[in-house]
């Protein structure tokens, strides 16, 4: 839940903050699911299997450093993102191909 | 139970930063809250908006980790395994809301340690549903019942407000809690259904529980000045006093269903409305327990002192250990 590369502005943290991957099932990428503080990547693990998987949510966990991810600025937002608004060329639903062709 | 155990507390803090002066880029904020997009936590936000989110947060997280205290109470004397392995995972339950939540308060720029200080230091407030005893067996079925129905009731909303990280830990908590409340009625149930003793215990846990459940949902629409700003920003989304209405519409047939009757002479259904008309809530008492003068406060507040001190060494143990293993195993350098 925490904002990933997002420096925390009070004062430093004691204990290192954690974002928190979980695979649902075999098959399914892991996903964002939250953070856990914690001093070490085994309290990390271990601390997040508590927090986020008392309901059998999950397969496999992943914890990454939150300082290790670099996000983008959301003030560069309009200009990384919305170039692709204009280009709906790169969509299949711009190209015309007759009905008699069938299903392509 | 968890919940949005705010109550009054919900209430947004005077725009005094400098940043509020920029009258452009608060017009675009609301225009994008108005438009009903969220706002995540990387985003420019009015200071007023910031503080008061951060405020609500982590005073939901300190209602969630102090919650533990009352219900933990009873694990050991719990009256079956099946009973006590419910109530074991109902407190986890809680311990685990209170993270999400002090995640969700740490994106706005807070850190977890600033924020445990301020619950320990008797700063920040909780809700002061906690600040009553558990004295039967009864008051574990009539809390989950009534506390975690009327925090299910305010948290339902919050699930949709303005700011994503609150929004989210509040679907993940509401999803986990709905065993709660069920839970504490099949108790109630149990109860009402038993010998006579076990019915009066029941009767007993409801006279006591029904108008501090009342009180979770703050102070009255009338005295609820700051209530605006907060709706504006799209944190609140209903009154205290529609809710709180909600609340007894839903919980009164229950209790009518448990053959128990609700301790409110004045209670009555409007024919005209169709709601349930109550009584006059004794506001008195609830500044007095919120103001720390309850029956539990001050034992709340020193068994979690008790429990951050007992815990340090761990905290330090853990921090001491990490670094060695990063300076490849030999001891830190101090």
């Amino acid at each position: 839940m925490a904002a990933p590369g997002e420096p925390a502005r009070g004062t430093p943290l004691e204990t290192p903050l954690w974002e928190v991957f979980v695979r649902a099932r075999d098959g399914l990428a892991h996903r964002h699911v939250g953070s856990v503080h914690a001093a070490d990547a085994a309290l990390a693990l271990q601390a997040a299997r508590a927090v986020y998987t008392r309901r059998g949510e999950g397969v496999s966990l992943w914890v990454v450093p939150s300082s290790a991810i670099i996000a983008s600025d959301p003030a560069d937002r309009d200009m990384l993102f919305e170039p692709t608004g204009s280009k709906i060329y790169r969509h299949p639903t711009f190209y015309k191909v007759p009905d008699e062709v069938g299903n392509m | 139970m968890t919940g949005m155990y705010t109550q009054a507390l919900n209430t947004p803090v005077a725009a005094t930063g400098p940043e509020d002066d920029d009258g452009e880029r608060t017009a675009r904020f609301q225009a994008r809250i108005d438009a009903g997009e969220r706002i995540e936590p990387n985003d420019w936000m009015p200071e007023a908006y910031r503080r008061t989110l951060i405020r609500q947060i982590s005073q939901h997280a300190h209602s969630e980790i102090v919650g533990m205290l009352p219900e933990g109470n009873w694990i050991t004397r719990a009256p079956s395994l099946r009973r006590k392995a419910a109530l074991l995972a109902k407190v986890q339950d809680e311990g685990g809301h209170g993270l999400y939540l002090y995640a969700a308060a740490e994106t706005l720029g807070v850190t977890r340690e600033e924020l445990v200080g301020q619950l320990l230091s008797g700063r920040a407030k909780y809700s002061s549903i906690f600040n009553y005893p558990t004295l039967s067996w009864a008051d574990i079925g009539a809390i989950g019942w009534l506390v975690d129905g009327a925090a299910i009731m305010n948290q339902i909303p919050l699930c949709r407000c303005s700011y994503g990280p609150y929004a989210r830990a509040m679907i993940r908590i509401c999803k986990e809690e709905s065993f709660h409340q069920r839970q504490g009625y099949e108790i109630m149930l149990t109860l009402a259904q038993g010998t006579e003793a076990q019915k009066a215990m029941a009767q007993d846990a409801l006279d006591r529980w029904w108008w501090p459940s009342l009180m979770m949902f703050g102070p009255p629409d009338s005295e609820s000045q700051h209530s605006d700003a907060s709706m504006r920003w799209r944190i609140k989304r209903f009154t205290n006093d529609g809710l709180r209405q909600k609340f007894v519409d839903a919980t009164v047939p229950q209790a009518q269903y448990l053959g128990l009757a609700v301790p409110d002479p004045d209670l009555r259904r409007n024919q005209d409305t169709g709601h349930w008309d109550f009584g006059a809530i004794d506001w008195a008492a609830f500044r007095r327990v919120l103001g720390g003068d309850g029956p539990c406060n001050r034992e709340r507040l020193a068994t979690r002192r008790r429990a951050d001190a007992d815990g340090a060494w761990v905290r330090e143990a853990a921090l001491a250990w990490a670094a060695r293993q990063r300076a490849g195993g030999q001891p830190a350098a101090a």
